[in-house]
């Protein structure tokens, strides 16, 4: 009995259906998972994780098949199992907890209504029991007020509390296997802590057993015993997370262990004296009587990157709305070599909105759908340079070859037919097409895998070293600004709290801030959760840490 | 009569039971069975009986006994016209699959045979009401001389028809069937002029008052509350009834008047749609992306906005067109809308209407005012199929 694996997938083919055809999306993967083991699950997106980590459960999104293989719980097959069978195994002993929380609870209905459903359902607790049960989840995992939270409607409550609690809910029936599905991602790097944290003790605690699908490598390693690498529905490798770590045997899992090293060599200091390409200088800002953001200033010069650091509503976008126009600030001033623009960007030439441009996080809704790639990149060459027929062409073509797509092959295409990462590749070319001197890049590495991300990086540096531009980078990723950057930004609460060129920020002393964001940042090292949360102890982590400053 | 309906529930349901234990038992616990609920059961079994009583019920259709036929008339029309129509609209997507650009055969295999029938039905419509003059054998308010007025449709001189006439004659003796092909022309063409002016009002003001917002949204929107807030058959026969007085001091067509009033007042549906759409579009990234490069309004509507918004535009045109339709019929059957004596299937309903208390015993005789109102039904679903087919497909849902 103690040795029966708790799940075992044997020879496990999945098939999507699309265009009425049948296209395979897993091939013939085997996966193993005794009780009180995390597997995790790793791969670029598209690599069929979450539909392998759903096919565990014997469930399968609409559209999707299992052509062939075995799915076993604890002994019962899964695929010829009956539905009332299943009834009695998913929620009770299966549990799943879906990448977005805000997505997945029901709004009109309090946390606690939500979290008592499944208990009460499925008979093993009463209500009163398994309220008392929730209360005590919430405190084990560790959100603020757990007497009270539960109370509340899921918009009262922040995104990564909301996690956790989905996290307490997925637990409510003690199961023996949770599925997670890319639980932080769409979470900040100081909160992602506090839930790894707070899901690796619990599934310690109750010895639960759990898929942990992700695509941060970093974060498997904190979480994982063992690590399963995908690749287009093949498995690539499985082995222990620390042989793995050290020495992955494939080339696939190489590359991936491999991306974070991409770093560019540094830039002698700016001239004293310089006229700064864009200078943002002591600007005031708010959405209609909420105050957002308070005195930032910053200079960016030619040629160079300024990364602009901080969490979600730390007003980074805000401050690009402002250099845009979109915003016009309350008090300041925006600086376009050394000019003052209008603040409002409708009230700028031509030639003024022509010197700014932007490059969006979201590809997909960057670019018009209806539009081919040849029309939405010649639409700036026509309408700032003034080119038209054979001359036009010519110049979408050159953009198309400077962003490594081949002209022929992409200019007729429309923005669904492509990758996400050759929809951002679009997205700079649209950018360039205007040939400005500053570009916004907000977050445009952040919807991508790391593999895609770093080909844009790479392209975004070259970019800057042929054209000289200048990068205000928007992100949140610190990965990505040791890789890109050449000064540093740290915003919080809508204030600069931090400036300086790159090396400075990343040796201490720092502002306690930059700290606790520096120190968030997921390594790869499996111990490094362990290390930092006994450095920072159990009170001091993420949120917590946060509202003590 | 209650007993007996209770009886029949009583042993449906353990029909029900028996029929899931049967399926359970025969097929080795497939899943199929296995997962079935009783309600579905139950359904099936249901099912089964309906089947059995409309079988019965044709039977007594076809029954040589002229009392009880006469009673299952109408049913038996419905079982046959519905067997001819999906046959038809089988054979028209077996055609279009295999004739035709390999864009139009794609489109073919993967529709639904509803939406195959109302392509099928819409474009017999549109032949019959671009080429009326050639197909009608008579003119639409030609009274023919010598003929009878309301000869009884069918053509069974036995019956009071004339072969001459298969689909009877009206109340001073015009041929219904040129009336129904001249009725197309007019009730049809009217309701697709009247939609388009209605798409053009409402979707360019809905656009701008998503693209510019403001004062201007509130301005058009509270307008259009206020349009909306009146029952719009009582306030387009309101209009209609003003509008018949100014139409012969003017010198305008009373129809042009009509058009007017319902494009205005079914504009304000369009223009909801269109601000709501727009609304969703206006806050992409694209459009932003536009609106720093610096482009104009009429580029951010027709460019940015409209491609994206074409799919429920569309969709919204089809079930608008029924609306539109629907009213026009109405208001004609009122008197206020298309005037005699040309043909217009609402007011062809209006003046054969009475014959209609006759169906319990001539049913022929009660089938001359229902062929303009299946006109119109049939035009009614057939539109409907295919804009259900149309949003089907923009949403992107499969299976």
């Amino acid at each position: 009995m103690t040795d029966q694996p708790l799940v075992k997938m044997r020879d496990v083919w999945l098939e999507g259906r699309s265009d009425e055809v049948w296209n395979p999306i897993i091939n013939g993967v085997d996966l193993t998972l005794k009780r009180g083991e995390v597997l995790g699950l790793i791969g670029e997106s598209g690599a069929g994780k979450s539909t392998l980590g759903l096919a565990a459960m014997g469930y399968t999104r609409d559209g999707v098949r299992i052509s062939k293989g075995s799915v076993e719980f604890d002994g019962i097959d899964l695929l010829t199992a009956s539905a009332a069978v299943k009834r009695e195994l998913l929620g009770k002993r299966i549990a799943y907890v879906a990448q977005s929380a805000a997505a997945s609870f029901n709004p009109a209905h309090k946390l606690m209504d939500q979290h008592v459903e499944g208990p009460v359902q499925h008979g093993v607790m009463g209500r009163g029991e398994s309220e008392a049960d929730g209360i005590e989840l919430y405190r084990k995992l560790r959100l603020p007020n757990p007497d009270e939270i539960g109370f509340r409607y899921p918009h009262q409550v922040s995104g990564g509390q909301l996690q956790r609690c989905m996290t307490a809910m997925a637990m409510s029936c003690r199961p023996d296997l949770i599925i997670f599905d890319e639980p932080t991602t769409a979470l900040d790097v100081t909160t992602q802590i506090e839930v790894l944290a707070s899901i690796r003790d619990i599934v310690e605690q109750f010895d639960t057993a759990a898929i942990y699908i992700t695509h941060d490598l970093a974060v498997v390693a904190q979480m994982a015993d063992t690590i399963k690498v995908l690749l287009k529905g093949d498995e690539v490798e499985t082995a222990d997370t620390r042989t793995m770590l050290a020495a992955p045997t494939q080339e696939y899992t190489k590359s991936l262990w491999a991306v974070r090293s991409f770093e560019r060599p540094l830039k002698p200091a700016v001239q004293t004296g310089a006229v700064p390409v864009v200078s943002v200088q002591n600007v005031d800002a708010s959405y209609g009587t909420v105050p957002v953001l308070h005195d930032v200033s910053f200079d960016m010069h030619e040629g160079r990157t300024v990364a602009v650091v901080g969490e979600s509503g730390s007003g980074k976008s805000t401050t690009a709305r402002c250099i845009t126009g979109l915003l016009p600030p309350k008090a300041g001033q925006i600086l376009v070599d050394g000019q003052v623009m209008p603040a409002d960007y409708r009230k700028r030439n031509k030639d003024q909105l022509r010197q700014v441009q932007m490059i969006y996080q979201m590809a997909d809704t960057a670019l018009n759908p209806r539009m081919s790639i040849g029309q939405i990149i010649a639409r700036p060459v026509q309408f700032y340079l003034g080119l038209t027929g054979a001359e036009k062409r010519k110049k979408v073509d050159d953009l198309l070859e400077q962003i490594e797509l081949e002209p022929t092959q992409y200019y007729h295409r429309l923005p669904s037919e492509l990758s996400g990462g050759q929809k951002q590749r679009i997205g700079i070319a649209r950018a360039l097409a205007a040939e400005p001197k500053f570009i916004i890049c907000d977050e445009v590495t952040s919807a991508l895998d790391q593999l895609v991300a770093e080909g844009i990086l790479r392209l975004l540096a070259r970019l800057q070293d042929e054209l000289s531009l200048s990068y205000m980078f928007i992100t949140h990723d610190l990965a990505t600004v040791r890789a890109i950057a050449d000064e540093v930004v740290v915003m919080k609460d809508g204030r600069v709290v931090e400036q300086g060129p790159k090396d400075d920020m990343f040796r201490p002393p720092h502002h306690a801030y930059t700290d606790l964001l520096l120190s968030s940042v997921p390594e790869m090292d499996p111990d490094w959760l362990t290390n930092l949360l006994n450095e920072r102890g159990v009170d001091n982590i993420g949120d917590a840490a946060v509202d003590k400053m | 009569m209650i007993l007996w309906a209770v009886i029949a529930l009583v042993g449906m349901a353990a029909l029900a039971w028996v029929f899931r234990f049967a399926g359970q038992s025969v097929t080795g616990n497939a899943p199929k069975f296995r997962d079935m609920p009783y309600g579905v059961a139950f359904g099936y079994v249901l099912g089964a009986a309906a089947l059995l009583w409309l079988i019965w019920a044709y039977t007594q259709g076809r029954s040589s006994e002229q009392a009880i036929a006469n009673k299952f008339f109408f049913l038996r029309i419905a079982i046959e016209g519905f067997i001819l129509f999906a046959i038809a609209a089988w054979v028209f997507r077996v055609l279009g699959r295999s004739v035709g650009t390999a864009w139009s055969k794609k489109m073919f295999r993967s529709m639904p045979l509803t939406a195959s029938f109302g392509i099928l039905t819409i474009i017999i419509y549109a032949i019959f009401a671009i080429f009326a003059g050639v197909i009608a054998p008579y003119g639409q308010e030609q009274i023919i001389p010598g003929v009878a007025a309301n000869i009884v449709p069918g053509g069974d001189p036995a019956l009071g028809g004339d072969p001459e006439f298969y689909f009877g004659t009206d109340q001073i003796g015009r041929d219904i069937l040129s009336r129904l092909i001249y009725g197309a022309q007019n009730t049809v063409g009217i309701a697709f002029a009247t939609t388009l002016l209605a798409f053009f009002i409402g979707g360019t003001l809905g656009f701008l008052a998503a693209t510019l917002g403001g004062w201007l949204d509130q301005v058009l929107s509270r307008m259009v509350d206020v349009l909306m807030a009146i029952p719009s058959l009582i306030f387009a026969l309101l209009l209609m009834t003003i509008a018949s007085v100014w139409a012969p001091q003017l010198g305008i067509p009373l129809t042009v008047f009509m058009v007017i009033i319902i494009a205005v007042i079914d504009s304000t549906r369009v223009y909801r749609l269109a601000r709501a759409v727009g609304q969703n579009i206006v806050v992409m990234d694209y459009i932003e992306a536009a609106k720093l490069r610096g482009e104009g309004l009429g580029y951010l509507v027709f460019k940015e906005i409209l491609p994206n918004a074409t799919a429920p535009l569309l969709a919204e045109f089809g079930l608008r067109f029924c609306f539109v339709f629907l009213t026009i019929a109405a208001l004609s059957f009122l008197g206020v809308g298309i005037q005699p004596p040309l043909a217009d299937w609402g007011t062809m309903v209006r003046d054969l209407g009475g014959f209609v208390n006759y169906a319990q015993f001539a049913p022929l005789a009660a089938t001359a005012p229902l062929l303009a109102a299946g006109a119109i039904a049939l035009l009614t679903v057939a539109v409907n199929f295919v804009v259900d087919w149309m949003l089907h497909k923009s949403s992107g849902l499969k299976e």
